[in-house]
């Protein structure tokens, strides 16, 4: 049986076809679905993927939390469904609470669209158990609200915990603390990232082929 | 009484209008010249009301009827190539290209520069929505965005108040849109001091059977006005702020004139409108660019039988206080208006609903060949609308060659002192590297979403953008835009052939045939003969050289009035070429990659600096003539470099162009992070060598195991081909004069925008 991914729609994502196309090149089917449907069609792991759903109005993230498929989707995370939220996926994973901390504009205040190396810090959640740990990855990064904060405790909290997923190598792009460009919750079903693994999935249209190993790591743990 | 007043004492019907003849009307102020306002009293046979005065005032605009230009523009339809890849032709919204295997590709370039200059993030950010809505309109789904952007000097301060906010304003607008940004350029010359030139393109994709046009016919159809509600924002935008010269002569702030975007609702609006394609449902559609209301009525109502009725009280407002002439003319952002059968009524209102997109069916096509609009209760508008749409004045305005011509063309930048030595050689090759117009653009770049949609196979720095169109049988576009004002002010005929010459061969340098043109004519106020000479003299040189290339232009879009007091921009034709690849894995990129591998020059080189880089960053100097343009010879190094491609003979190309040898070279080394040795050809010295502006040229990396191969093939085809160095090292170095560490060039090029605006 084909494992089922589904990728939201939220009214102004704009990743969806790509990340439906990674999905699709690590051998699993996407699955559509629709921010004001609260059915997730049986899906086997969901996809937030990049872009600005509801316009950014008030934040980032704020209102797309509220849409009737977040509902089921905080749910089953919380009943252990892998969950990958890139870029706007990771701010309404922030803003759901299935993730801490937050996503602010970047600190030189522009948005910023660059091939970023980075660091998997943890090669053991549902979305990264086909890299090793330490491995570096270039995925293209592209936000203008990217910089993650979080207090100190909280920080501690993840780093002491493993929880830090990837972090910025070279440069910071984002003022992100402590260098951090994702990060997983306790369980590592949920992972929330800034960069976009889905745009590396391809030598003719990435930069590299790296970003599959998100979506064939999904793939290995269901069928596992 | 004044159309844009709020207190009004009566509503100005056109019962009123035929009873009240010697009412006086502010046809002037809105821009109207005492012809234009007798010759709408002749179509009516009256005087006109205030509403009707508003749609023909702002659609007999320079902007909206090309009323100075149109008599020059004809020739591109007359010297059209035959082209069996045109389906549709210049006068829709946008030309439509025939690609193969059933996809039709639809592109355009368009200006908004004075409201770029005015408040600089909404009005690029509007440019960019107003480009795409033009694109969607055909049909089409929108899948890339290119910017030919030109500032003023790039140290003068009022540079650092546009040029931030414009980059800002295309990103913030269509970074949200989800389109990528593929290709462009930034120019920097005083020239464009108080007159930015912000030029926005958009491409869209479709099947041939998707392709819709502007038009209202069958009597009962709906009349579906879609999208954002109407606002107080844009005004009089189009009469008033796209066709007058900015001066200190102390006129009140027209700030509020500029549109105001929210990219959001239109990334709705693409959404809802392409699934109502897909279920075909709409019988005509136009967008709401310029002129809102007034255009897309009255160019719909004509390209059909003629006859529609609009009620103007269920247009959805922002601002419940605006005047019926207010609401015609406002050019709020992201709407759209669509004719619809009644059967197919229901299911669109769904469509749009499912979006969150506000639909309103604001009137019906009708029996007859009249526009009549109502307001509550009573009309205001009774016309013929082919009258307002397509019949505006015509001028045949006087032009004549400036009197400064010859002398300009007399001032020979070959006169020029060179460097004498090879440090004095070096230094300038740095200058050149390091200067705002030939550094790195990735601080503006970076700014641009490039991924988005997952097609993008080249993206600036790039010679061309490509996308991919099919992911099956990967079949691609490459576009480029490119224009270069200085050798149009030396000689507009030769300049804007210069420009669809680097286009043409940017586009071929990536392994792409040209198929098409469109093109952003950016010039001086129409009503200066010497402006006007200028503008003839460009449209003439390319639409011959249209015809010579085999690339019709299918549409585009002409900027005037981009002057400040008396002083004109140089003339700037910016061109835009759409080329088709049939399997994009054979794209061919600029960088240089692999140690070992031949450079290889194609084309032949002459003693050529008029209007060059070189003459600019080094002496400061504008003289001469610019390089000789030689479409055979571009033709012939279009075919070689895509056959080249196609056959898998170079793994890198890079077009001559601005800057000459030595930039290109720097700019493939950067990019592939490798070094070369270059050894002057015999009969050129090193300085013509690295910094002539000659045409036709090109770089190529050829892989030694297709030496032969590719040289045998050029030599076949009586192709100019010189081999000039080989890719290897960390350094750049002229043998026997001068090395440069590949560190140092990179560093030049990429630290002067950084400096200047981070």
């Amino acid at each position: 049986m084909t494992t089922r991914v589904g990728v939201v729609t939220f009214p102004g994502s704009l990743d969806d076809r790509d990340a439906a196309r990674a999905v699709k090149l690590a051998g699993a089917e996407p699955v559509a679905l629709w921010h004001g449907d609260k059915d997730l069609r049986q899906v086997d792991a969901v996809i937030l993927p990049g872009g600005f759903s509801y316009g950014d109005y008030l934040r980032c993230g704020a209102i797309a939390r509220f849409s009737p498929v977040m509902e089921t989707i905080v749910e089953q995370a919380r009943a252990g469904l892998p969950v990958l939220g890139i870029c706007n996926g990771f701010q309404v994973l922030c803003e759901s609470h299935l993730l801490p901390g937050a996503l602010t504009r970047n600190d030189h205040l522009h948005f910023i669209c660059r091939d970023q190396r980075l660091r998997v810090e943890n090669a053991d959640t549902a979305w990264t158990a086909d890299f090793a740990a330490g491995q570096e990855i270039t995925v293209p990064l592209k936000n203008g609200e990217g910089g993650y904060v979080a207090d100190e405790r909280t920080l501690d909290e993840l780093e002491a915990e493993g929880r830090v997923v990837f972090r910025y190598l070279d440069v910071n792009p984002n003022g992100s603390r402590r260098d951090i460009a994702g990060i997983t919750n306790a369980a590592g079903n949920v992972v929330g990232l800034m960069p976009h693994p889905e745009h590396a999935v391809e030598a003719l249209t990435g930069p590299t082929t790296d970003g599959l190993g998100f979506f064939t790591s999904v793939l290995r743990k269901l069928v596992a | 009484m004044s159309p844009t007043s709020h207190a009004r004492p009566q509503l100005d019907t056109v019962k009123h209008a035929a009873e009240t003849p010697d009412t006086p009307l502010p046809w002037a102020e809105l821009g109207l010249k005492q012809d234009e306002y007798e010759r709408i009293t002749q179509i009516l046979d009256r005087r006109p009301t205030g509403a009707e005065l508003a749609m023909y005032s702002v659609m007999w605009s320079e902007h909206c009827s090309y009323k100075s230009s149109k008599v020059h523009l004809r020739q591109f339809g007359e010297k059209a190539p035959a082209s069996d890849a045109l389906l549709v032709g210049i006068g829709e919204n946008a030309g439509v290209v025939d690609v193969g295997q059933g996809y039709a590709v639809t592109f355009k370039v368009e200006s908004h520069n004075h409201p770029s200059y005015i408040e600089p993030y909404q009005g690029a950010a509007t440019g960019v929505g107003g480009i795409v809505r033009d694109i969607l309109a055909m049909g089409a789904r929108p899948v890339a965005v290119m910017d030919p952007l030109r500032f003023g000097a790039a140290d003068h301060p009022d540079t650092h108040r546009v040029l931030p906010g414009v980059v800002a304003g295309i990103g913030g607008y269509g970074n949200c849109l989800g389109l990528p940004n593929i290709g462009g350029e930034v120019v920097f010359d005083s020239c464009y001091q108080g007159n930015p030139l912000v030029n926005a393109l958009c491409v869209g994709v479709m099947r041939h059977e998707d392709i819709h046009l502007a038009k209202a016919t069958g009597p009962g159809n709906r009349v579906i006005l879609y999208g954002a509600r109407t606002g107080g924002d844009g005004i009089g935008g189009v009469s008033v702020l796209a066709s007058e010269t900015f001066d200190d002569s102390g006129k009140p702030a027209k700030r509020p004139a500029v549109q105001v975007g929210d990219p959001f609702q239109e990334k709705l609006l693409i959404e809802c409108t392409l699934e109502i394609f897909a279920e075909g449902l709409v019988a005509g559609i136009q967008d709401l660019g310029g002129a809102g209301l007034s255009c897309a009525t009255s160019e719909l109502a004509s390209a059909g039988s003629g006859g529609m009725r609009i009620d103007l009280d269920t247009v959805p407002l922002r601002d419940a206080s605006l005047s019926p002439e207010e609401i015609l003319m406002s050019e709020s952002q992201e709407r759209m208006c669509a004719v619809v059968t009644p059967e197919n009524e229901a299911r669109f209102l769904e469509i749009c609903a499912k979006w969150d997109v506000i639909a309103t069916v604001i009137g019906e096509v009708t029996e007859g060949d009249r526009l009549e609009i109502f307001w509550r209760g009573e009309q205001i508008v009774d016309v013929p609308p082919r009258t307002v749409a397509h019949e505006g004045p015509v001028y045949q305005r006087p032009f004549a060659r400036p009197d400064w011509q010859d002398a300009l063309q007399a001032d020979d930048a070959g006169a020029l002192p060179r460097p004498r030595t090879a440090d004095e050689l070096r230094a300038q090759v740095l200058r050149l590297v390091g200067s705002p117009n030939q550094a790195d653009k990735s601080w503006i770049t970076d700014q641009y979403d490039r991924y988005v949609l997952g097609n993008t196979v080249l993206a600036q720095p790039e010679d061309g953008g490509m996308i991919r169109i099919d992911e099956d049988t990967n079949l691609g576009v490459a576009l480029a835009t490119d224009g270069n004002g200085r050798y149009a002010k030396l000689d507009p005929y030769a300049g804007a052939q210069l420009a669809l010459a680097e286009a043409y061969r940017n586009v071929a340098a990536t392994g792409a045939r040209p198929l098409a043109v469109t093109d952003c004519l950016n010039f001086g106020s129409p009503e200066d003969p010497a402006v006007m000479w200028q503008f003839a003299e460009a449209t003439r040189g390319l639409a011959d050289a249209c015809q010579t290339l085999g690339t019709p232009v299918t549409g585009g879009n002409v900027s005037l009035y981009n002057q400040t007091g008396e002083v004109a921009i140089h003339p700037t034709p910016v061109v835009g070429v759409l080329g088709v690849i049939d399997d994009v894995t054979r794209r061919t990129p600029m960088a240089f990659t692999e140690p070992g591998q031949l450079i290889y020059l194609l084309g032949d080189t002459a003693e050529e600096f008029g209007g060059s880089a070189w003459s600019q960053v080094v002496h400061d100097h504008l003289g001469g003539r610019p390089p000789r343009v030689d479409l055979a010879a571009e033709r012939l190094l279009a075919e070689i470099l895509i056959a080249a491609s196609r056959d898998g003979m170079v793994d890198a190309a890079h077009d001559l162009s601005d800057g000459g040898l030595i930039q290109a070279v720097t700019e493939s080394c950067v990019r592939g992070g490798l070094g070369a040795r270059l050894v002057v050809p015999d009969g050129l010295d090193p300085f013509t060598f690295l910094f002539s502006e000659s045409t036709a040229r090109a770089v190529v990396a050829v892989p030694r195991s297709e030496e032969t191969r590719f040289t045998d093939m050029c030599v076949a085809r009586s192709q100019p081909v010189t081999r000039i160095g080989v890719i290897d090292g960390d350094a750049i170095e002229l043998q026997g004069r001068f090395a440069i560490p590949l560190a140092e060039l990179r560093e030049a090029g990429e630290r002067t925008l950084r400096a200047l605006f981070a």
